[in-house]
């Protein structure tokens, strides 16, 4: 054929993009294909794809959504581990001139997998859903302020999930670290896709994050049940609304900075290039402007969780309420002021780095004051050590040490020591594993019995608990070590090698954590299973104190029958304890919002978009984006997007629930 | 959310839990909010945008700079045509309020013909200065220069494209309340876009002018 044609129709994907001279890809992809095939065959066996596409892909439900992210979020978990385990097993073994088993550009593209997967595929979909999932349902709504764009927003993100997976198989990642530096970024050092794989993936993914953060903050502003003021609001209502302001005032720095580079790749012009007046310093700043919020994103639900755990295990209000509340507003600014600090070695002076040093010192003020708030919580509370509460108390002491080695980090003579060593590795796994992943598994655990009518198995869970928490600190403390005696980030072989036992250590956290993970996908299995005996038919089994609990475990789709009036913090506590009675009759249709496909579409095309624009497939990049916006523009048309759930339907649902509560009382 | 009774309790009976009497939500109730937060976001785009002009816009790499490129009687001849479709769009507003359907449609056809007078006249800027030879891979100026001013661009183009959706979403379907509503998201998006070419006419033509 006409290889003009050829170029035309595929750009510069060819057949050696499969990488079908590596061992390590092709079994990956047998094995991920199998799977995949199974699960295909499994649903279309079944003939589950009717309803997986009604009830669950085109679903405007924030709790199916919530539910679905998670679901995202946990498949990543593995991958991103995946790549975790390899780069431990490639550093334990690269010595004494051995290369090891990864080759370099192998190597690189791991690493880098690695971080942008946990971060944005994993970590922030779980914190997403948990918020999704709970937020609505604390403050007493039936939704989310924009049903539709949540669903929208959802596949988003999946979308980049999709395009940063496909990488795997279909060319390659960037093999430029997760923040992706120029000038290494640049099209002159990396001339192949990995980098657009990046920017697309992130790009679409973002889209969605974006749009996730302001509809989340008009819900918590403008859906909350009459009777709950702002400073009624529960913590972690508190923590959802700060992050969300978080994720609109630094996601589009993001989007912007990733748009100028790859101008920079596609146009060539010239933001972050060495000659023509380019700047790669500017590309720094920029996405740190982005990516120190970014960590607040992540961590400040995760307090909101703790939160809600502490208090209700602890069958104590939560202490200091409004001091918490304002910490959270505290860190929410601060993050803002603080950003350099991740390059103090970039040779800004002295008073510029003295500025960010301190503003950075000031964060663990707020921090250490709701360190407090959680021990004087638990201080002669009569504490209940379930699941939930052993991750809080694992929390407590493992962030603690992942802060103050922060605070070390935050001197700047001490980073220009450490800067870029396996000290830091340490450091932000300390807080993001010990303060996000602990608190994202607090808050699977504790809500997910509200979510699915049953409790998680506890032996399994404890395992799990165990499992991973001994793993992180043979994993870390190594590294910390390491990082102490020089040894920098990212490097694939060593020379010296009274290195080896450290990094061997550090391969054996890893194998616990690799435990810890498949006790807990065990756990899930197991649960599921024996979800008879695990059943909850209360709808608050913790003896919990926000409204969440108030309604049964799972929620009906309207969430309460009722709305709920609040005259406390803690709402459903107060109902509790003056005599709450749940209301029998004088039910009323519902008003709710219509499932629609228009989300999944969309996202579809941008996915399409994304991929054409990484392979210079200029037709399908235009057709998807021409397609994208007949499809938008098309869905504005539609002027029906609401329907009532019939009265007599809501009295069945309640009286089956009022069965179900009957018969739990009596035994 | 609509409440009809709240009943706050009152002291001896009993305290009321839920919402007796609840209405459907009104339609669009977080719209106008929403909206803001996005324009805001948005904003952010565009202060980054700023910024980078900021830093890079004097590194001209021995090529041309802003004094040998900018036309001022050209922009501002465009600055006008942005003002005006201003304007006219506040007119649109103004006879939605009265519920004129034609004269809302006349006014936002005016005010689409403004925008694409201001995008022609910027189109012919950008190819006069192309043609000159400062392109946007010329020097960190002119790809922050580009950067900036073609991503306003592209605003107003979109928000063209929107403006046509919603004129015929009007004609067909009416000045109803969710015709309203999107309305009023386009005035805000117009007026934003607005103010941000104020930023560029200041920021980059004039101070450009005297550097």
């Amino acid at each position: 054929m006409n290889p003009d044609l050829v170029k035309m129709i595929f750009g510069r994907l060819n057949l050696e993009a499969l990488p079908l001279h590596e061992p390590i890809l092709v079994g990956t992809f047998a094995v991920v294909a199998t799977g995949g095939l199974a699960l295909f065959a499994i649903v279309t066996y079944f003939r589950l794809w009717t309803h997986l596409w009604r009830e669950w892909f085109t679903t405007v439900d924030h709790k199916r959504i919530g539910i679905m992210y998670m679901i995202l979020g946990i498949v990543m978990l593995l991958r991103g581990f995946a790549d975790a385990l390899m780069m431990r097993l490639q550093q334990a073994i690269a010595f004494n001139g051995s290369d090891g088993y990864l080759p370099a550009h192998h190597y690189d593209q791991i690493f880098t997998a690695h971080g942008v997967i946990m971060i944005f595929f994993v970590a922030m979909p779980l914190v997403t859903g948990l918020m999704n999932y709970v937020v609505p349902l604390q403050i007493g709504a039936r939704d989310v302020s924009f049903p539709f764009l949540n669903n929208f927003s959802f596949w988003m993100t999946v979308g980049g999930a999709v395009l940063v997976m496909m990488s795997l198989f279909v060319g390659e990642f960037a093999r430029t670290g997760w923040l992706a530096y120029p000038p290494l970024s640049n099209i002159g050092y990396s001339p192949d896709v990995g980098v657009d794989y990046y920017i697309w993936g992130l790009q679409v993914a973002g889209v969605g994050t974006t749009l996730s953060g302001i509809n989340l903050i008009c819900t918590i502003v403008k859906l909350r049940a009459p009777g709950m003021t702002m400073m009624k609001m529960p913590v972690f209502t508190w923590t959802s609304l700060c992050t969300n302001v978080l994720i609109v005032a630094s996601f589009p720095v993001l989007t912007a900075v990733l748009a100028l580079l790859s101008l920079d790749r596609y146009v060539g012009t010239n933001f972050f290039t060495n000659d023509f007046g380019g700047n790669p310093m500017m590309y720094v700043n920029l996405i740190w402007i982005w990516g120190h919020p970014e960590v607040y994103i992540l961590v400040l639900p995760a307090f909101g969780i703790f939160s809600e755990v502490t208090a209700t295990f602890s069958g104590k209000r939560l202490f200091g309420y409004t001091s918490m509340v304002y910490a959270t507003v505290v860190i929410t600014i601060l993050s803002y002021l603080v950003w350099l600090h991740h390059f103090f070695t970039m040779g800004s002076g002295a008073s510029v780095n003295s500025f960010f040093g301190i503003t950075t010192m000031i964060i663990s003020i707020p921090t250490g004051a709701k360190m407090f708030n959680w021990l004087f919580t638990m201080y002669r509370g009569r504490i209940r050590f379930e699941l939930p509460m052993m991750w809080t108390v694992a929390f407590m002491l493992t962030f603690v040490i992942g802060g103050m080695t922060g605070v070390l980090l935050a001197v700047p003579p001490a980073d220009f020591v450490l800067h870029n060593s396996l000290f830091l590795i340490a450091h932000f796994h300390n807080v993001i594993i010990g303060g996000v992943l602990f608190g994202l598994f607090a808050g699977i655990n504790y809500w997910f019995p509200k979510a699915f009518g049953f409790r998680l198995d506890p032996f399994w869970g404890k395992l799990s608990f165990w499992f991973w928490v001994v793993g992180f600190y043979f994993a870390f403390m190594p590294l910390y070590v390491l990082g102490l005696m020089g040894v920098t980030r990212r490097l694939r072989v060593f020379d010296d090698p009274s290195l080896q036992i450290w990094f061997i250590i550090a391969g054996f956290g890893a194998f616990l954590i690799l435990l810890g993970i498949g006790a807990m996908l065990v756990q899930f299995a197991v649960s599921i299973l024996r979800r008879e005996q695990l059943k909850d038919t209360t709808g608050d089994p913790w003896n919990a104190r926000t409204l969440e609990w108030a309604t049964s475990s799972p929620p009906p789709d309207y969430n309460f029958a009722f709305t709920p009036v609040v005259y406390d913090n803690d709402a459903w506590w107060d109902m509790k304890r003056r005599g709450y009675r749940r209301p029998l009759t004088g039910f009323k249709p519902i008003h709710m919002p219509s499932n629609t496909g228009t989300g999944i579409i969309l996202a579809g095309l941008a996915t399409a978009m994304g991929f054409g624009l990484i392979w210079y497939i200029w037709w399908l990049a235009a057709v998807s984006f021409v397609a994208l916006l007949a499809v938008a523009i098309g869905h504005t048309f539609n002027y029906h997007r609401d329907f009532h759930i019939p009265a007599d339907e809501v009295v069945r649902t309640e009286d089956a629930r009022t069965r179900v509560l009957a018969a739990g009382a009596q035994t | 959310m609509s409440v009809a009774t709240t009943r706050i309790s009152v002291q001896g009976s009993e305290p009321i839990f839920h919402v007796i009497d609840e209405h459907d939500h009104p339609e669009g109730a977080s719209t106008m909010l929403g909206f803001w937060i996005y324009l805001m976001s948005d904003c952010l785009i565009f202060a980054m945008l700023f910024a980078t002009y900021g830093v890079l816009g004097g590194n001209y790499a021995a090529g041309p700079a802003p004094r040998d490129l900018f036309d001022l009687k050209l922009v501002a001849l465009n600055t006008t045509m942005l003002l005006l479709s201003s304007i006219t769009y506040g007119f649109a507003m103004l006879t939605m309020e009265k519920s004129k359907i034609g004269q809302t449609q006349l006014w936002l056809a005016i005010t689409g013909l403004f925008g694409l007078a201001f995008l022609g006249i910027e189109l012919t800027e950008f190819a006069h200065m192309i043609h000159e030879g400062a392109t946007p891979q010329r020097s960190a100026f002119l790809s922050s220069f580009f950067t900036l001013v073609g991503t306003h661009g592209l605003h107003v183009t979109f928000g063209l494209v929107w403006l046509v959706t919603l004129m015929v979403q009007t004609a067909r379907f009416g000045l109803t309340t969710a015709n309203r509503r999107r309305l009023m998201c386009l005035s805000m998006f117009w007026h934003f876009l607005d103010v941000v070419w104020i930023g560029v006419f200041t920021f980059v033509y004039l101070l450009g002018m005297l550097r």
